[in-house]
């Protein structure tokens, strides 16, 4: 896509060279192969290892535990360009860096820090992360897995959690458990728990129409038993998921950037190419002007996440900020993807084509990490102060 | 083994071209520019020889403004040791006065192998490595398409039009690679960060005189296209009517 | 009066139409500047003398053969001192040579030998009062730029097929030279030369080029591309960056922004779609013909005649058609 707002030069080399380079792994390893399997349903898995050495995983986590020590505005040129192939493998990523190797970061103990992240860094051991249960999505507050702490310290965990990225492939999972009483969410707290401990099972859901290159799962812990050092000791409510999806959302933020990047592109060198009644479609003003709303949205996302990304690295960027970028580039990335969709006309419906691809996977990311409707209310009550979620 | 590679910043040759309004050069505007080509060919051939041998040193030099420093980095990114950047205002379009720069800063480097692409891919001259191998005085092999060394000596294969030739050489020896021998790595994150902390000296480079002068840059003709003359197998008969009345070529 | 060079290459005792391309491009510098003699230089085993007559023929007025059994492949030290010397002998106002693969690895060593100026790849040259004016393709063909080189001797090397070597018959004197070093005392030696099939034309000779891509989705249909080469009987097979990157097809015979730059009278795009580094290496082809599939793939704009079909039903019956046809001629 040309630069046509110059945002390239508010990047530094670094930046550029990171959004390069993951550019590149995306036109060379992901594109050629992932229509196919989103087709077929299933996630490139062969795909993990190379992910792994360009170092993509928890990429904005300490060189110390094995990662690349990006900042965050590279971070989210990452997400970006991994969603500009598929929304799954930008889930994938989500998962691992945002979601299992960040709350160990920031709640796990030394031991367990370096136990896990460099592993995750490198791809040999993949996580999934267990907030969202059948009946308590939006509400994670409401959830009723339970972990119940024995005289030893350690704890049996029960309950079963639904929508779960990687969940099937997963070696280990981070589960968020309430520690006292079905109605107490202060004392939710995150648990490691390996997926081959007895009681646990994972289970793919099937018959999805969106995310199909993706692996998502069902878990279900029966009287699983984990040693006391499985807890992270620093979870401490529902605060603590909250702050692993603030991260995650934040690079969905950028993701559907990514995904729109994808479609405007894809309908932009249609646009020149199919010609109809004696002209490329590009040259009709209906075409030009769904170019132009395409583009315009994508420019302004591109600036709300590169300012977004800019506040994260200085220390200040609250979770509003992100509920604000993630709704809007959401939503703007479905429109673009539609219409792009529309713009391919018939062959817009065909998977060798990435819109309609692109617009089923962003449905699933306009729901996850927060519907639209919740950041939403997310800004209503920044904004009034007053609580409208119920 | 200790090697040196030139490089050269280029454009991206996937640009729809412009000249600049001086008439004598292409406009930058826009460009995206990266290691040229072949060059990106040398130095992951480079990186190849140091990793089979298990030990080994990669020094980048490329001349030019300060903009081929992010070149530089690009192939520290993908894992050469240092960079120096021979610093001028503009590349020569004399390809002697380049290799006289390039030589003069190969002198002292103690190089066993110095390798360059075969050609820039904007300058299509094919001249700076065998001419610096020239002015060093050591041996020289260039359009490379296989490369082995062992030993002190080195085995290369050139593609000829229709035919390919072997030859040794000793080192110390000058190589420019062609097609054939690697393909650029992708700079993984963590290489982009080391590559901060790499070392790249900068030195004022001393161009000589230039014999050779642009004195103007146009595109070619556009090629009008875009005839689609039939539909499968149907369309065969048609196509050859053409390729014998119209193109005359059958 | 200043003379002109031109180094003559031959390969297996044989001369090589680009080394008559660059005598004829001598003569006409010579003719175009009033007179001046050309001067000719031919390197080879024992027996290369006797191609003098050729050279001759095509203009020269003085011819000097090297003969020497260590001279049968191209040393290239060797070759380039000589050539040095020999030109650094005389008084030339240039010196031309081949920008084949074997004169882009001679022509910059004897440059920088000499210390003067080499104009590369050139399509076209022209002397001025002080300075030689040549063309010179860049950034893979997209742009042409006119360049101006002062000194002298100006080297040129020509881009085969530039100049059309044409007789201009001489009565020319001939003599044997010595080379201007030891061939056993050569650093890079030449060990072997590898033959490619006889029986396949080069790409860059021959007049039509059928090539291949991706859309003949596995490496045994480009079989049905070679059936339709040997249908016009004076074709070579190319392909693409992504076939030869696969293994499909050798390096040598990718067509491309790296691989090779062609320009046959007739280009058959099969199976293939159009990617700019691709255009990039057969751009300057007189006519496209492009088969494929997908009716918007970017190969479409280049070509002359576009056939929207599958490839592997389109090329039997092109194949078998264009057969027919060579056969009524």
């Amino acid at each position: 896509m040309t630069d046509f707002y110059a945002i390239d030069s508010a990047l530094s080399e670094e930046e550029r060279a990171v959004r390069d380079s993951v550019h590149r792994f995306v036109d060379e390893r992901v594109l050629p192969i992932i229509g196919d399997c989103y087709v077929e349903g299933r996630f490139p898995r062969d795909l993990v290892p190379e992910l792994a050495s360009l170092g993509v995983f928890g990429a904005n986590l300490p060189e110390e535990y094995g990662c690349a020590g990006l900042n965050n505005v590279s971070y989210g040129l990452i997400m970006q360009e991994l969603e500009r192939g598929d929304s799954g493998v930008r889930s994938f990523a989500s998962v691992q860096g945002a979601l299992v190797m960040y709350p160990i970061f920031a709640f796990g103990s030394d031991e367990q820090k370096r136990a896990y992240l460099p592993k995750m860094a490198n791809g040999e051991i993949i996580g999934c992360f267990g907030l969202t249960e059948p009946d308590y999505g939006s509400n994670p507050a409401g959830m009723l897995t339970m972990a119940r702490e024995q005289s030893d310290g350690s704890w049996v965990l029960n309950g079963a959690k639904m929508w779960i990225t990687n969940g099937s492939t997963a070696q280990v999972a981070v589960v968020w458990a309430k520690t006292n009483g079905d109605t107490d969410e202060r004392s939710i707290r995150g648990f490691v728990v390996p997926t081959n401990a007895p009681g646990f099972t994972a289970r793919d859901q099937k018959g999805k129409l969106s995310l199909r290159a993706s692996d998502t799962s069902e878990l279900v812990l029966q009287d699983v038993h984990v040693p006391a050092d499985a807890v992270l000791p620093k979870s401490a409510g529902l605060k603590s998921p909250l702050m692993c999806l603030t991260q995650a959302r934040y690079g969905i933020a950028w993701g559907s950037v990514g995904a729109a990047i994808a479609c405007y592109e894809e309908a932009a060198s249609y646009a020149c190419n199919r010609v109809m009644f004696g002209k490329p479609i590009g040259a009709f003003q209906l075409q030009q002007a769904r170019l132009a709303e395409m583009l315009t949205e994508i420019v302004k996302g591109q600036l709300l996440t590169l300012h977004l990304g800019r506040l994260k690295d200085a220390g200040t960027m609250t979770p509003q900020q992100v509920s604000l970028a993630k709704r809007n580039n959401v939503s703007m990335a479905t429109d673009v993807a539609r219409e792009a969709r529309r713009l391919l006309g018939a062959n817009g419906i065909l998977a060798e084509y990435a819109s309609m691809r692109h617009m089923a996977n962003l449905e699933s990311v306009y729901t996850y990490e927060g519907t639209h409707d919740v950041h939403t209310l997310v800004l209503g009550q920044a904004i009034t102060g007053l609580n409208a979620f119920q | 083994m200790k090697m040196a590679v030139c490089i050269k910043r280029a454009a991206d040759m996937e640009t729809r071209f412009k000249i600049a309004a001086n008439g004598t050069s292409v406009d930058e505007t826009g460009v995206k520019f990266d290691i040229a080509d072949f060059d990106g060919f040398a130095v992951e051939a480079a990186l190849q020889l140091k990793e089979k041998d298990g030990a080994g040193d990669v020094t980048v030099i490329s001349l030019g403004p300060d903009a081929v420093q992010e070149t530089l980095r690009k192939a520290l990114s993908m894992g050469a040791d240092k960079a120096v950047h021979l610093k001028a205002d503009a590349v020569p379009a004399d390809a002697l006065a380049i290799a006289r720069v390039l030589a003069d800063e190969l002198k002292g480097g103690g190089y066993d192998l110095v390798l360059f692409g075969r050609m820039a891919i904007d300058a299509a001259n094919q001249s700076v490595g065998p001419m610096a191998a020239e002015l060093l005085g050591v041996p020289c092999v260039s359009a490379v398409s296989q490369l082995t060394i062992a030993n002190g000596r080195g085995t290369a294969r050139r593609e000829l039009e229709g035919a390919a030739e072997i030859l040794e050489f000793p080192l110390p020896a000058v190589v420019t690679i062609d097609e054939g021998i690697a393909r650029p790595r992708l700079p993984s994150l963590k290489g982009i960060m080391a590559a901060k902390k790499k070392p790249l000296e900068v030195k004022p480079a001393q161009v000589g005189a230039s014999r050779v002068k642009i004195t103007k840059m146009e595109l070619p003709p556009e090629r009008t296209g875009g005839r689609i003359i039939g539909e499968g197998p149907a369309a065969v008969p048609e196509l050859v009517r053409l390729l014998q009345t119209e193109a005359k070529v059958l | 009066m200043a003379n002109t060079f031109a180094f003559v290459e031959s390969r297996g005792g044989e001369l090589r139409r680009v080394g008559l391309e660059a005598v004829t491009a001598a003569r006409q510098l010579a003719d175009a500047t009033g007179g001046g003699e050309v001067h000719a230089l031919v390197i080879g085993a024992p027996g290369i003398a006797a191609k003098s007559e050729m050279i001759a023929a095509h203009g020269a007025d003085v011819v000097d053969a090297v003969e020497h059994p260590g001279l049968a492949l191209y040393s290239p030290e060797v070759v380039a001192a000589t050539a040095a010397a020999r030109i650094r002998a005389g008084t030339y106002r240039a010196a031309f040579f081949s920008a084949s693969a074997q004169g882009r690895d001679l022509a910059p060593r004897v440059a920088a030998q000499l210390g003067v100026a080499l104009a590369a790849d050139i399509t076209a040259f022209e002397a001025s009062s002080d300075a030689m004016v040549v063309r010179h393709p860049m950034n893979t063909g997209k742009v042409i730029a006119t360049l101006s080189i002062t000194g002298t001797p100006v080297l040129l090397s020509l881009r085969p097929g530039a100049v059309t070597a044409t007789r201009a018959p001489r009565t020319a004197r001939t003599e044997t030279i010595a080379p201007a070093m030891d061939p056993a005392s050569a650093r890079v030696v030449p060990k072997e030369l590898l033959a490619g099939n006889t029986a396949k034309l080069d790409l860059g000779e021959a007049p039509v080029i059928v090539s291949g891509g991706r859309g003949l989705r596995a490496p045994e249909n480009f079989k049905l591309v070679e059936d339709l080469a040997s249908a016009f009987g004076n074709a070579a097979v190319g392909a693409t960056r992504a076939v030869t990157d696969d293994g499909w097809r050798p390096h040598t015979d990718q067509i491309g922004q790296t691989g090779r730059l062609v320009s046959p009278d007739l280009y058959v795009a099969c199976g293939i779609s159009g990617a700019i580094q691709h255009l990039a290496g057969m751009r300057t082809s007189k006519t496209i013909v492009a088969i494929n599939k997908d009716r918007e793939a970017p190969i479409f704009k280049v070509a002359d005649y576009g056939v929207v079909g599958d490839v592997l039903e389109v090329l039997p019956v092109l194949t078998d058609a264009v057969r027919k046809a060579k056969q009524s001629h």
